[in-house]
């Protein structure tokens, strides 16, 4: 019982306690909460380096702390009762930089990770079926005829039930039928990240463009979108960006009004 | 301009616009030039200010050491200002031999503004070496007056021409809306293209980051001189000097993140698509390796104060808090470094049902690292406040009602932070970013505030004990070197996202880049660009402080042969 009290006041092996629990908490714990999932292992890195870090100035800031931390590292080094201990660990860690290292190098079926740009600076101009049309500043033109809105909405249902509900899915949340066959998945206009975040005139400009139109910036990108200009008019595409806006409950990004007028 | 127009133009501009250098081709060699040469720009324009209020420190409070600091300081400017003029030459020569047509557009606007800065560039220099070589012989009565006055003269000329370096560049990343491609530029008034929209808030950011960057090189320096001193005499000098370095840099650092932000609107302002390809394109990924770097600058440079408390009597009571510090840091650090946008194999990106975590996904947005930074500003400032106060006793009558209102101060701050970062997430866009202001105001009330309560606090307090200048483990002082290699890392990849946002653009819209390297570099590449230009500049610095050191040493020891307490040159 003493053994285990001291071994909990002691340094190194809080340390090591809470490099485990929050190992434990970010690969198992976070998978667990309702609707949430596995946390990608560039984020485990990521997150276990920074509590590396934090720990590593925990048990050294202090110079009583630091001595009693280095205790047990020097004692395995060192000490003839320990040496079982010493050869061991002298096997045991190049076996698991050398597994790591396989891990990393080794031949996989599945494509390597991407860094994807999910939301490439858009063009100031495009064309819009040969038509020049300036994005800075654009607004939904549907928007400004409020009675008609219900309408607007309705037509816009329409369009992306015929449209878009293959891929984007029936909750607008990127799981229709056909995204699993994707990648990238088809967007989630549910997600606080996308559409919420972006101008009606960003929208726009992706629906009618769609993965032929994107800009080199995010390649790898092999995003299956169609160009929806080839078979939508601009007021079907201004229609569906409305409903997609309505139907998740998401206000459009606003463009900010700055003193010499210039939006 | 259409396709065939393009090409032509670069037929035509082939030959005479663009030259190659040899090997790493033209591109890497300016680069490599113009960030060697900002890098000790920094440092000669940030070094001056905080010396100059040195000296007046030593002056009004008649503390010599403060004096032999601010020399020392100096002394460090003069071998690293040779170094700046030099790679100042390297990149003018590399731009007029390498990019002559784009030299001469920019020297068709600007060449009065040219002119006046190699004027001011010597009168700089002569000012300096006044300021001195004449530190020893005008250092009583008026004359010590007139020596300062020289000091604020060398950062009023190296000011301005930092101004004017300034108003190049900015230029290029946002030249006058009336500014066209047709536009004959021996027409574009001077004033009117050095005036542009990010001129100013340029100014700003790297006047404050110059003095982060100058204290944080210095307090690099010190650390090295104290690693390798020989009597506890010169221990506890560059003790305090790592000290002083250290603190110059995180209280201007504290404030820079206010000048990056107005910058950052700036340029939103000026050109939406700039601006997402900055935070929001390609290169939102920097700003994911910022946040981690400018984590680690957090952690290490309270690690040094709370190492530091180690040599102060008294600071053992504040010792039980330091853990839970940290613990905010680290979680601030963690939430400010979760990228929105995952790194992630196609089948962790099919269980998360795309790039966003549907969990962590929340801590990716604005509202919760505006939050996490304000948190870990408010934190360090708390440590910074403990460590002030370890060897103090206040004795004024209203001591504790004092601390608690500097307590109640905190935890309003902390709540406002709190609040406006959770109501963050049920607000659109547009009155989020607004809410950011009032986050940055709270921690700037409570540190002004509890600043002010803290010196009042301080009048007639007693010591607890001296502080033990040079008692400092040598752990302490790798923290030093951390910080001073983060915050050049940091230049380096902060100035590549401002460069690299105007893509192939040598003008942003107005000059196109129809060289070779037109194409805007890959993160991997720029990281390794980036990382090349800090070794660079370090071994530079590293050489130039060593030779300082070769050329002061026999001082040093026959001042410590003779019992005094000088130390320095």
């Amino acid at each position: 019982m003493n053994g285990i009290r001291a071994a909990i006041r002691h340094p190194f092996w809080q340390a090591l306690a809470i490099l485990v629990i929050a190992f434990v908490a970010i690969e198992f714990g976070i998978p667990v909460l309702p609707d949430s999932a596995d946390v990608p292992a560039s984020v485990v890195l990521q997150y276990m380096v920074t509590v590396l870090v934090g720990v590593l100035i925990y048990v050294s800031d202090n110079e009583q702390r630091w001595t009693q931390f280095r205790e047990p590292i020097r004692a395995v080094l060192v000490e003839p009762r320990l040496t079982p201990v010493r050869w061991s660990l002298l096997a045991a860690v190049p076996a698991l930089v050398g597994w790591v290292a396989y891990g990393q190098v080794a031949t996989r079926v599945e494509a390597p990770p991407i860094l994807r740009s999910i939301h490439p600076a858009p063009p100031a101009e495009i064309t819009f079926r040969s038509r020049p049309m300036t994005l800075t500043g654009l607004e939904n033109p549907l928007r400004a005829v409020r009675d008609s809105l219900p309408d607007f909405v309705g037509e816009g249902k329409r369009i992306y039930y015929q449209n878009c509900l293959p891929c984007h899915g029936d909750h607008l949340d990127g799981q229709g039928h056909f995204a699993p066959g994707f990648n990238p998945l088809p967007a989630n206009f549910q997600d606080d990240g996308t559409i919420a975040q972006l101008t009606e005139s960003f929208v726009f400009w992706r629906i009618a463009k769609g993965g032929p139109g994107l800009p080199r910036e995010g390649a790898p990108w092999n995003s299956a979108m169609p160009a929806w200009e080839d078979f939508l008019t601009e007021r079907e595409i201004w229609a569906v960006i409305l409903f997609l806006y309505e139907q998740t409950g998401r206000r459009p990004r606003t463009w900010e009004k700055t003193g010499d007028g210039h939006d | 301009m259409a396709d065939g127009a393009l090409l032509l133009q670069a037929v035509v501009d082939s030959l005479p616009a663009y030259r190659e250098f040899p090997a790493i081709g033209s591109r890497a060699a300016v680069w490599i030039a113009a960030e060697v040469h900002l890098m000790f720009a920094a440092f000669v324009l940030g070094v001056p200010l905080f010396a100059v209020v040195a000296e007046a420190i030593g002056i009004f409070n008649k503390e010599d050491r403060y004096d032999r600091l601010a020399k020392e300081f100096t002394r460090l400017l003069l071998v690293a200002y040779s170094a700046t003029a030099i790679w100042g030459v390297v990149l003018t020569f590399f731009l007029l031999t390498l990019y002559p047509r784009f030299f001469r557009y920019l020297s068709a606007i600007f060449g009065p503004s040219m002119w006046l800065y190699v004027g001011l560039f010597f009168l700089e220099s002569f000012t300096l070496y006044l300021y001195y070589y004449g530190w020893e012989r005008w250092k009583q009565g008026r004359a010590k007056w007139a020596h300062w006055s020289l000091g604020i003269l060398l950062n009023v000329w190296g000011t301005i021409v930092m101004f004017i370096a300034n108003s190049w560049l900015t230029y290029m990343m946002s030249p006058p809306r009336d500014v066209a491609p047709a536009t004959d530029p021996t027409t574009i008034k001077v004033w009117h293209a050095i005036a542009n929209a990010t001129w100013m808030p340029i100014n700003v950011h790297r006047l404050i980051a110059n003095v982060v960057f100058g204290g944080a090189i210095v307090a690099a320096y010190a650390s090295y001189r104290f690693l390798a001193a020989r009597s506890d005499e010169e221990r506890a000098h560059y003790d305090w000097m790592g000290y002083v370095g250290n603190f110059i840099a995180i209280s201007a650092l504290i404030v820079l993140p206010f000048a990056g932000y107005w910058l950052g609107r700036e340029i939103y302002e000026y050109d939406e698509s700039m601006g997402i390809t900055m935070m929001g394109g390609f290169m939102s990924w920097l700003w994911v390796i910022q946040a981690f770097l400018i984590a680690v600058l957090f952690l290490a440079g309270n690690y040094y104060l709370w190492v530091g408390m180690e040599r102060i009597p008294g600071a053992e009571r504040f010792r039980p808090y330091t853990k839970w510090l940290l613990a905010i840091l680290v979680v601030g650090a963690i939430v400010w470094g979760t990228p929105h946008t995952m790194i992630a194999t196609s089948k962790e990106i099919a269980a998360m049902g795309g790039s966003h975590h549907p969990f962590l996904g929340v801590l990716g947005v604005m509202s919760a690292k505006n939050t996490a930074v304000n948190l870990m500003i408010l934190t360090t400032f708390l440590s910074f406040l403990m460590y002030r106060r370890a060897n103090k006793r206040p004795v004024v009558p209203w001591a504790r009602t004092g601390t608690q209102i500097q307590a109640a101060m905190f935890i309003v701050a902390a709540a406002v932070v709190l609040f406006y970062g959770i109501r963050g997430y049920f607000v659109e866009a547009i009155v989020r970013i607004g809410y950011s202001v009032y986050q940055v105001l709270a921690v700037l009330a409570c540190i002004v505030g509890v600043t002010v309560i803290d010196v009042m606090l301080g009048r007639g307090a007693v010591s607890r004990g001296d502080i033990q200048w040079g008692k400092m483990p040598p752990r302490s002082q790798y923290a030093l070197f951390i910080l001073a290699v983060t915050f050049t890392w940091l230049m380096g990849l902060m100035g590549f996202a401002r460069s690299g946002i105007r893509q192939h653009w040598h003008v942003w819209q107005v000059m196109r880049d129809t060289s070779t390297s037109a194409a805007t570099p890959a993160l991997g590449y720029a990281a390794e660009m980036i990382s090349v230009c800090v070794l660079i500049f370090l071994a530079l610095v590293a050489f130039v402080f060593w030779l300082g050191g070769l050329a002061e040493k026999p001082t040093f020891v026959q001042t410590e042969a003779t019992g005094g307490v000088h130390v320095g040159h």
